[in-house]
């Protein structure tokens, strides 16, 4: 048993111990207040699901040695041009409408990273900047109403076969993120890349085109998270994701994947995200704020550190 | 051409898989070569020897594709390559084992051995993991690489094994020509024969070598032919019969012994 444990490291464990020990905690500690209920636990999975599909593409990015850090103000121009587009056009443009601003973004920051060789860091951090601007520019800071029910129901509040489609849409991007972060060259270049550039650059890698490849995957993935926003709250507004990123990068460190690149793991965000969740929640019930969720958040990152960045020759 | 000797063992009409003509490179001021040629032929070791930043590791990366020269021509089998990526070296069935051989340290030996030619399976493409872990086990017996499993973790590995992996996957990918940078640099005694082993492997296979190393006695045992840089400057070339170790150093070195 501590052999098994002695092979995977920390970080690859931490999470799920983790994950135990604060649910069991809150599952005692808020017994009288509804925390373990069926309905609750389902409110909280659809709440992350934003957070997961964010946490899939950071997954991607983080492993191949860069970071994202535009992903909240995606989410927010994505939402409303969404929004904005469905006053006119039917719910199929507005997807694409959305989605897209969230690829041509990625496309922005992938070129810069990739083919004008600046660090991801600071070319999303101005690109964070400049597309949350953008967003308050949109539509003058007010919040635009979405009435298209399909829409709403599609990426918010529907459900099919019984499942809410926000379950849905966590499980589609958890399996297929799952399924080509683990089983597909690409997946191994990503990590490859990641691990040593060099070595993937000497091996025939395409390592230019995976470091593009993920910062517009990332794009997409908070595109379609302003998507989901948009369609549980039926509509958009500025602020949407705005304090995502935080979460995020905790959700995914948590989840046990390595900041300096080389690995990771996607049921570890997830797990990580529901871990956010959790604690938002959990929070909340036992009448904490929010400015107290902020600082549980930005403890729980250094905890994560703190235990990953212990890894054996480091 | 610079008035410099160039024997070769093989005869006149006979193509060299590998002629560099005239390389130059410099990285902005420093010079790294000044001019080198060279013609490699199927089956020979070639001995790339001189101190330290003479321009051999430099050297190698232009032959892999790493950085193209400033100046002068590269021919794979008389025909010249333009390569403005490892991934054209590779394509031509160039094998490098790098000095600071270039392993991804997070991942495990078998996707090293695979890295940018992973094996796939069925209609979705997905890694065929068993396979790549046999053919990696199968591969490290046969040259007698000790590594714990081929499914550990390369930063798990002692130097000598990671060494050994490297030498592994290149002797593997290998069709028409292997470049080894020091293949031999952090290894025992027992490891270095093994090793030594391997490039009498290769060169039976007919496969052409470059080989880079410090140790001179090595050098003597394995090649055919000895080429000395000094400080970016081709100093010459000998065949290994016909010269000793007094010369080559006094080569290297630039005094007289
Ligand atoms: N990317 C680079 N940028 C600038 N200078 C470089 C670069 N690569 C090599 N050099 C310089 O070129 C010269 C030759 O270096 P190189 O690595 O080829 O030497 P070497 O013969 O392999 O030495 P060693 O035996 O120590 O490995 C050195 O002066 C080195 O500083
Ligand atoms: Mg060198």
């Amino acid at each position: 048993m501590i052999a098994v444990f002695k092979t995977i490291p920390p970080s690859r464990y931490v999470i799920y111990v983790g994950f135990l020990l604060i649910f069991v905690t809150f599952a005692v500690l808020l017994r009288n207040d509804g925390f373990a209920t069926p309905s609750n636990l389902f409110n909280i999975a659809q709440q992350t699901a934003p957070v997961t599909v964010m946490a899939i593409g950071m997954v991607y990015v983080l492993t191949a040695g860069e970071i994202d850090l535009s992903i909240g103000s995606i989410v927010a121009v994505s939402a409303l041009l969404a929004a904005v587009v469905l006053r006119e056009w039917s719910w199929p443009v507005a997807v694409v409408a959305g989605l897209g601003a969230g690829a041509a973004i990625g496309v922005l920051n992938g070129a810069l990273v990739a083919y004008g060789r600046l660090p991801s860091f600071l070319v999303t951090l101005a690109t964070m900047g400049v597309f949350a601007g953008v967003a308050r520019r949109m539509t003058d800071l007010q919040s635009v109403p979405i009435q298209n029910d399909f829409f709403n129901a599609f990426f918010g509040s529907g459900s099919l076969l019984g499942l809410p489609s926000l379950i849905l849409w966590t499980l589609v991007a958890v399996a297929v993120g799952y399924f080509v972060y683990r089983e597909t060259r690409y997946g191994a270049h990503v990590h490859a890349v990641g691990d040593n550039a060099r070595a993937a650059r000497a091996t025939g890698i395409k390592v230019l085109r995976v470091r593009f490849s993920v910062l517009v995957l990332s794009g997409m993935l908070a595109a379609l998270a302003g998507l989901l926003y948009a369609g549980r709250l039926h509509g958009a507004r500025y602020t949407l994701g705005e304090a995502d990123l935080l979460t995020v990068i905790a959700a995914v460190i948590v989840g046990g994947t390595r900041l300096n690149g080389g690995s990771g793991t996607i049921i570890g965000a997830l797990i990580g995200s529901l871990l956010m969740g959790i604690l938002n929640n959990g929070l909340i019930l036992m009448g904490y704020q929010p400015s107290d969720q902020m600082i549980a958040r930005g403890l729980i990152i250094l905890i994560a550190v703190a235990t990953t960045l212990r890894e054996p020759n480091r | 051409m610079p008035a410099l000797s160039i024997p070769t063992v093989a005869s006149g009409d006979v193509t060299p898989v590998l002629s560099l003509q005239g390389i130059h490179k410099a990285f902005g001021a420093i010079v790294a070569v000044e001019r080198f040629d060279l013609d490699i032929f199927a089956g020979e070791v070639v001995a790339l020897v001189g101190d330290n930043g003479a321009g051999k590791s430099t050297l190698v990366k232009i032959i892999a594709g790493f950085h193209p020269p400033s100046a002068g021509r590269v021919l794979i089998d008389g025909a010249e390559v333009t390569m403005s990526d490892p991934s054209d070296s590779q394509a031509l069935g160039i094998q490098v084992v790098y000095q600071d051989l270039a392993l991804a340290d997070n991942q495990p030996v078998y996707m090293n051995m695979f890295l940018g030619k992973e094996l796939v399976k069925g209609p979705l493409r997905r890694l065929d993991r068993k396979r790549m872990v046999a053919e990696t086990e199968t591969l490290v017996k046969q040259l007698d690489v000790r590594i714990p499993s081929a499914k550990a973790t390369i930063r798990d590995l002692s130097g000598g094994q990671r060494q050994g992996v490297a030498i592994a996957r290149a002797t593997h990918w290998a069709t028409k020509l292997v470049l080894m940078d020091e293949p031999t640099a952090a290894l025992g005694v027992a490891e270095t024969a093994k090793v030594e082993k391997i490039i009498e492997t290769l060169k039976a296979r007919n496969l052409p070598i470059l080989l880079i190393s410090h140790s001179l006695d090595q050098v003597f045992r394995l090649s055919d032919r000895i080429c000395v840089l000094r400080r970016g400057k081709q100093i010459g070339i000998r065949e290994t019969a016909k010269t000793d170790n007094n010369e080559i150093v006094s080569m290297i070195t630039g005094l007289s012994t």
